[in-house]
């Protein structure tokens, strides 16, 4: 083992990361601007629309048309970072996504809260859990997924620089802020977490503190489990995979995400291409959400440090 | 040689100054004329929408808009035109090309493999003229308004135009738009909507009422002009009309009011079965009679 343990820092919210991230890269680029739909407070954007009036845009409960205005913005030079929650980002506008954006090779930055279960109690109407297999199949699109506050700043500051569509994934309630400065966020590169042989877990967003903590456990009963926080969905980091599968020899997935079309599918598709090995997957099987608290629905779905932790086992005995 | 031959590539091509509404007049009859001969050597395309909106683009290109090709790429000192129903690309692609934007001869290779003209406009083979993709319909408006206002906070006074069908304003998008438009005072965003009440499946009045249309528009805190969009004096006037009611905190749209297949009789309006040439390309024969209702001109045929 090569890296010391995680702590948390205490519960931040990743959209806070986001909120004060976007006034820094606005601080730095004027050509930044940002757009809203009637969730400014949600997504933290009340100190942007503050500090640069001129610059931000409530668009109102119409979120196609927010996608469109981006496009138009990006075309005549502007930087738009769209905002609102996760399930109307994309599965409401993904057509516009599709051809004003992505097709029109547009710098437009979908910045998407509320992903997921950990929405909670609103329940499935908008706790998406496709939207990163709708991002991930658009060509010319980059999907990000950062794991906690700190490097969600980190990833604004990326997607801020990178030229062209990025959808920019993160969520609700305040969770773990660990991960460390010193660790530089460059779009499509897997940063290691947790070292190890035996085999690797390979997590986004949420996940990635449960796939740490499944890692302690592991060591504690002497599995060493390599721990990947996969922050970039597309374009994957295929050799961090491959290197994964060739030294550990057995993956293991965590997402807060449907099964189909997510991480996991991307992960073993890189396998399965070019060298198979056990998989076993920690994701929302087939199934839509419903109220609850975050992290009760979190241990109904199956996404805990203790649902990695059997996959793992299951993943080592397939690996034999 | 048939008038739907190819004639020898030209390399010296430089788009002709047109003064008088004669002048105007040929350069629509052109670009009818490049029009058929596009879409029939594509055996594909929008036939009708293209044809009725020859004038509004001849006056646009050679008349209304601070344009040209030379500056295109760097987006500044120009107006931007967005075409928010792509599918009538046949007329704007003749037109760009008569305007310098791309070699004529370019005009043969419409919808065909490895071409800049893609069926619908595209932004990837770097046709110059084109800023953003369109066909899915609907998405245009919101494009031009998002480009009217980064003209605003970069204080550039050009303006914004976007053209749109009839039929595509059954689309939701265009109505959160215009909403957008008129609460942040987008007032230098001059919309032209081709109104010939027609779409695919035949006349908009019967396939879903738009009507009242203006006065929606006008619900939505635009103003409004009308105009013959087949008349390019009338529809010129109207523009610098919409000119003078530019920035005064309201966003302008001109209904024009236009014929589906104007210039060759048997494409005009609706075809007594009640179907329309929306989006049909003519056979070779029936092509070549549709040019005899066009007569050649003294600009030539790609």
């Amino acid at each position: 083992m090569t890296k010391s343990k995680y702590e948390s820092r205490g519960d931040k919210a990743t959209r806070a990361g986001f909120g004060e991230a976007l006034l820094e890269v606005a601080a730095q680029d004027e050509r930044i601007v940002g757009l809203c739909a009637d969730l400014t407070e949600s997504l933290s954007m009340k100190k942007f629309e503050k500090a640069y009036p001129h610059r931000f845009f409530n668009a109102g409960i119409a979120e196609a048309n927010m996608t469109g205005i981006g496009a138009g913005l990006a075309a005549a030079g502007k930087i738009p970072f769209i905002a609102t929650f996760a399930n109307f980002a994309t599965g409401r506008s993904f057509d516009q996504i599709r051809q004003s954006v992505c097709y029109s090779e547009m710098n437009v930055k979908i910045c998407a809260s509320h992903a997921g279960l950990t929405l909670g109690e609103d329940g499935a109407t908008h706790q998406i859990l496709e939207d990163i297999a709708l991002m991930r199949s658009l060509p010319n699109m980059t999907v990000v997924v950062p794991c906690d506050f700190s490097q969600t700043k980190r990833a604004v500051h990326a997607v801020a620089k990178h030229r062209g569509a990025v959808y920019l994934r993160f969520s609700r309630p305040a969770m773990p802020d660990f991960s460390s400065d010193d660790e530089p966020f460059d779009i499509g590169k897997a940063i290691e977490l947790h070292d190890g042989n035996d085999l690797t877990i390979i997590a986004c967003g949420v996940m990635v503190w449960r796939a740490l903590q499944a890692a302690y456990q592991l060591a504690s009963e002497n599995i060493f489990a390599r721990v990947l926080n996969m922050h970039t969905i597309k374009p994957l980091d295929d050799a961090a995979i491959l290197k994964a599968a060739q030294e550990t020899g057995a993956i293991v997935t965590a997402e807060e995400h449907q099964l189909n079309g997510g991480l996991s599918d991307a992960v073993a598709g890189v396998c399965a291409r070019t060298l198979p090995v056990p998989i076993e997957s920690v994701a929302v099987m087939d199934k839509f959400g419903e109220s609850g608290t975050h992290l009760q629905l979190l241990e109904k779905y199956g996404l805990t440090t203790e649902h990695i932790v059997q996959k793992a086992k299951a993943a080592l005995k397939r690996k034999g | 040689m048939t008038a739907l031959a190819t004639p020898p590539a030209s390399s010296s091509y430089s788009a002709p100054t047109l003064d008088t509404a004669a002048d105007l007049d040929e350069m629509a009859r052109q670009i009818r004329r490049d029009i058929v001969r596009m879409v029939t050597l594509a055996q594909s395309g929008h036939t009708g929408g293209s044809l009725g909106m020859a004038d509004v683009f001849t006056a646009l290109y050679f008349k209304l808009l601070k344009h040209s090709p030379d500056v295109f790429w760097s987006g500044r000192d120009q107006d931007f035109l967005f075409l928010s129903n792509g599918h009538i690309s046949p007329v704007w692609y003749s037109t760009l090309a008569r305007a310098g934007y791309f070699p004529l001869e370019e005009l043969a290779t419409f919808r065909k493999l490895n071409s800049r003209l893609q069926g619908h406009p595209a932004t990837d083979t770097h046709l110059p003229g084109i800023r953003i993709a369109s066909g899915s319909l609907g998405q245009g408006l919101s494009a031009a308004i998002g480009a009217a206002l980064a003209f605003r906070l970069d204080k550039n006074p050009n303006l914004v135009y976007c053209l749109m069908g009839d039929g595509e304003c059954q689309e939701g998008q265009i109505w959160e738009a215009a909403m957008f438009a008129a609460h942040h005072k987008v007032d230098t965003l001059i919309g032209i909507v081709d109104f010939n009440n027609q779409q695919i499946d035949g006349e908009v009045s019967k396939v879903m009422r738009i009507e009242p249309f203006g006065e929606k528009w006008t619900a939505f805190g635009w103003r409004v002009l009308e105009c013959d969009g087949n008349n390019i004096s009338e529809f010129i006037e109207t523009v610098h009309l919409a000119h003078s009611m530019s920035r005064q905190e309201q966003p302008v749209v001109i209904l024009a009011k236009t014929v589906m297949g104007k210039g060759v009789s048997f494409f005009e309006g609706t075809m007594p079965d009640g179907t329309n040439w929306h989006g049909k390309a003519p056979s070779k024969d029936l092509a070549e009679k549709a040019l005899l209702e066009l007569a050649p001109t003294r600009f030539g045929d790609f």
